[in-house]
């Protein structure tokens, strides 16, 4: 299994679904790079199942790892916010409004409020503003007064107003309000006269004293601090990549190579096996690709072993009846000379022995030769020759030369690259097949396509039946169960299909619409 | 009649192509290994050596092999395989043509008659003997010296060579030179041609690798000359 990153789930190094740098070891520059990239796309083209996934294995558990990273990183940034805010707030304005009261508490006021004399007042107590400086305003009736230039605030609403005037809230209310996109802290507390009696409750004067305080810098802290958090949260989904790629890595390495050896073992290498270690899920899949692999080789080899065997059995029977025969056939010539001068029925016999010892003789060769090409053995001898004189000196050699018989239609002058000895065995068992089981006349025609050369023969007999027509090429196929044998060994057209494969050529039987048979040979050039 | 020595170690193949060649009226002596076989001929004195390819000790191959160190006897070999490496081997070890078994003694006798049959002259005023180069063909005497030392060539060999200089830088192709030379069908084996080229260029070019008498046209055939 070869590590390099390729097009699989997730993609590569050069191509990442999401522009994620690979997790493969980088290429270097240059030729490296480049083979990888051919070899991936031959691979591609081999094996159009191969193909970048945008939403991959990989794509998805990065998401999800930045997904993670983004909800932990938004909810701690969010709850860190929310506590520091009011953390700080809080203090700003418990420290404000505690600070207020005791000035208020410690005032010195006379009543009827002079605004001459409370305006002093109110200036001092603005100057001891905590933590920062306030303004401060105090409403008394109709009077209003300042420690600014403005007798009123504007930032002070109706709502502290009125709570101010409550009588159940003797120690004042603060409110925050956000003016002009500035927060505003105010604080009221009314003026009260402390009763000598410990139990009286204290009496209000009437007087209600303001203090506003702009919490702008208490904001900017605030603001400060969730530029901190989210300024911490994009590093972290940085980091969080890290892992994440590195667990879809981990999780994309053994997918992928299983994928690589499952397409391997498609392509036939059956002892192809996955490294597995470890002893997580993918290494269980690893571990149970690996058995099922073996099984299957082991099945596979047995079967081609036992293929094997019935093959050489096949081609060592062949061989082992070809000496008998030698000497049989030898000998025929003599049984046919002196049959004539036997009584009736040993004449009878000898001449059946030798009509059959031919036959057998042919049926012995062609077993050979389906033998020799079973077992790859069959060569091709290839020639440059002229199509037509080849066809021609095929017909002449089988005494195949009434025209009312066996008509020849054949292109001139086509210089062809075949194994003659081959070309011939093809067009005689066509002739030979359409003459036995069709009928005359034979028509053999031969042109060009293209680069190929096309060699036609058809007959006018009633055509193959349809149910025939898949296995006319199939060894010893009888159309009919019952029929007797006929002259050929009944591999003739097994022969034929495997003469033109070898030439790289392809033959078809085909029914011709207007009657009869048709097969043709295409053969390249 | 021509006397025919057949070496061939299964008994029935041997009855059987003798019987079948002496009703045809042929002469003829069996072996039934190779040793026997090269002890029969010098004793025998065939006019041919059918020999089979497959014998116990001493093979067909080596058997050729001891014949064509001392003789051009004409040699067919007898092969049960048919598979080309074997064909190849004995073409190479100087075989003029081959029969695969089974075979009818029609067939057998139809090779024979072929391989030993003399090459025919077209009829007219030829000089006995023609110079190509260094090569001096006596068509009358069948004979062929190279730098005036006499070349020992086998039946298909002169045969071949005689054709080929009868029209010299005519091209012949490997299935015409089948048709004339082995009178095979047309479809015959070309590998013949082939081994007798290869067997011819090694006994009569200067450096067979660059052929200079006997030229291959590729796709053609194959041509003598020109010089």
């Amino acid at each position: 299994m070869s590590p390099e990153p390729d097009t699989g789930p997730g993609g590569g190094a050069h191509h990442g679904p999401d522009g994620a740098p690979g997790t493969g070891p980088d290429p270097g520059p240059g030729g490296l790079a480049e083979l990888r990239r051919g070899r991936a796309a031959r691979r591609r083209a081999r094996s159009p199942r191969l193909r970048p996934h945008p939403f991959g294995l990989r794509t998805r558990l990065v998401l999800a790892f930045l997904l993670v990273a983004a909800v932990g990183c938004g909810t701690t940034a969010a709850l860190t916010y929310r506590a520091a805010r009011s953390a700080i707030l809080e203090q700003a304005q418990d420290t404000a409004v505690s600070a207020f009261r005791e000035q208020v508490d410690a005032l010195n006021i006379r009543l009827p409020v002079a605004e001459d004399d409370l305006r002093p007042l109110l200036m001092q107590i603005a100057r001891q503003g905590k933590p920062r400086p306030w303004r401060v305003y105090a409403e008394y009736g109709t009077v209003r007064v300042s420690s600014t230039d403005r007798p009123s605030s504007s930032v002070i609403t109706p709502e502290l107003r009125a709570r101010a005037a409550d009588q159940r809230l003797p120690h004042g209310s603060f409110q925050r309000v956000v003016k002009g996109g500035t927060p505003y802290l105010t604080i009221a507390v009314p003026a009260v006269f402390l009763t000598r009696s410990a139990e009286g409750a204290p009496q209000r004067t009437g007087l209600v004293l303001y203090a506003v305080m702009a919490l702008d810098e208490e904001e900017a802290n605030v603001e400060a601090m969730v530029t901190a958090a989210r300024d911490g949260a994009l590093p972290a989904l940085a980091v969080a990549l890290i892992p994440a790629l590195i667990a879809a890595r981990g999780v994309l390495r053994p997918v992928r190579e299983l994928r690589h050896a499952a397409h391997s073992m498609g392509r036939g290498r059956l002892d192809t096996r996955i490294h597995a270690k470890g002893s997580d899920e993918l290494a269980d899949l690893a571990r149970t690709f690996n058995e099922s692999a073996a099984e299957l080789e082991r099945s596979v080899a047995e079967l081609r072993n036992a293929e094997a065997r019935a093959r050489r059995f096949a081609s060592d029977v062949s061989h082992e009846l070809r000496t008998p025969l030698a000497g049989m056939l030898a000998v025929t010539e003599v049984l046919d000379e002196d049959a004539d001068g036997l009584d009736s029925d040993t004449a009878r016999a000898v001449r059946l022995i030798s009509a059959e010892t031919g036959k057998l003789a042919v049926l012995v060769e062609d077993l050979m030769e389906i033998s020799r090409f079973d077992a790859r053995a069959a060569e091709l001898h290839t020639d440059e020759v002229d199509a037509a004189d080849c066809v021609r000196k095929t017909l002449q050699n089988r005494h195949w030369t009434d025209p009312a018989q066996v008509a020849p239609y054949l292109g001139e002058g086509i210089r062809a690259r075949l194994d003659p000895r081959r070309f011939d065995v093809v067009v005689a068992n066509l002739v030979g097949n359409a003459l036995r089981h069709g009928g005359a006349p034979v028509t053999v025609r031969l042109w060009t396509e293209g680069d190929q050369l096309v060699t036609e023969v058809a007959d006018r007999g009633p055509g193959i039946h349809p149910d025939v027509l898949p296995h006319v090429f199939d060894r010893f196929y009888k159309a009919d169960q019952a029929r007797t044998r006929s002259a050929g060994s009944g591999l003739g057209l097994a022969i034929t299909l495997e003469n033109v494969r070898l030439h790289g050529g392809t033959v078809t039987a085909a029914n011709d619409p207007e009657g009869g048979a048709v097969f043709t040979v295409r053969m390249p050039l | 009649m021509p006397r025919v020595l057949l070496i061939e170690d299964d008994p029935s193949v041997r009855e059987g192509v003798e019987l079948g060649l002496r009703r045809r009226g042929h002469e003829v002596r069996t072996a039934a290994t190779g040793e026997a076989g090269l002890d029969a001929l010098a004793e025998f004195r065939p006019d041919l050596l059918l020999l089979d390819l497959m014998l116990p000790g001493m093979n067909g191959v080596q058997v050729c092999h001891r014949v064509r160190e001392s003789s051009q006897l004409p040699i067919i070999m007898l092969t049960a395989r048919g598979d080309d490496f074997d064909v190849v081997i004995g073409l190479e070890a100087g075989a003029d043509d081959y029969i695969v078994k089974p075979a009818r003694t029609e067939v057998i006798e139809a090779r024979i008659r072929a391989v030993l049959r003399r090459i025919e002259e077209p009829g007219g005023a030829r000089s006995a003997v023609e110079f190509h180069g260094d090569l001096a063909v006596d068509r009358a005497g069948l004979t062929v010296a190279k730098s005036g030392e006499r070349i020992a060539l086998a039946p298909s060999e002169l045969k071949l060579l005689l054709h080929l200089t009868a029209a010299p830088e005519q091209v012949f192709s490997r299935q015409q030179l089948l048709e004339h030379v082995w009178e095979h069908s047309y479809h015959g084996d070309a590998r013949l041609v082939d081994a007798c080229v290869r067997r011819l260029r090694n006994k009569i070019e200067d450096t067979p690798g660059e052929p200079r008498y006997i030229q291959t046209l590729r796709g053609f055939g194959y041509r003598f000359g020109p010089l």
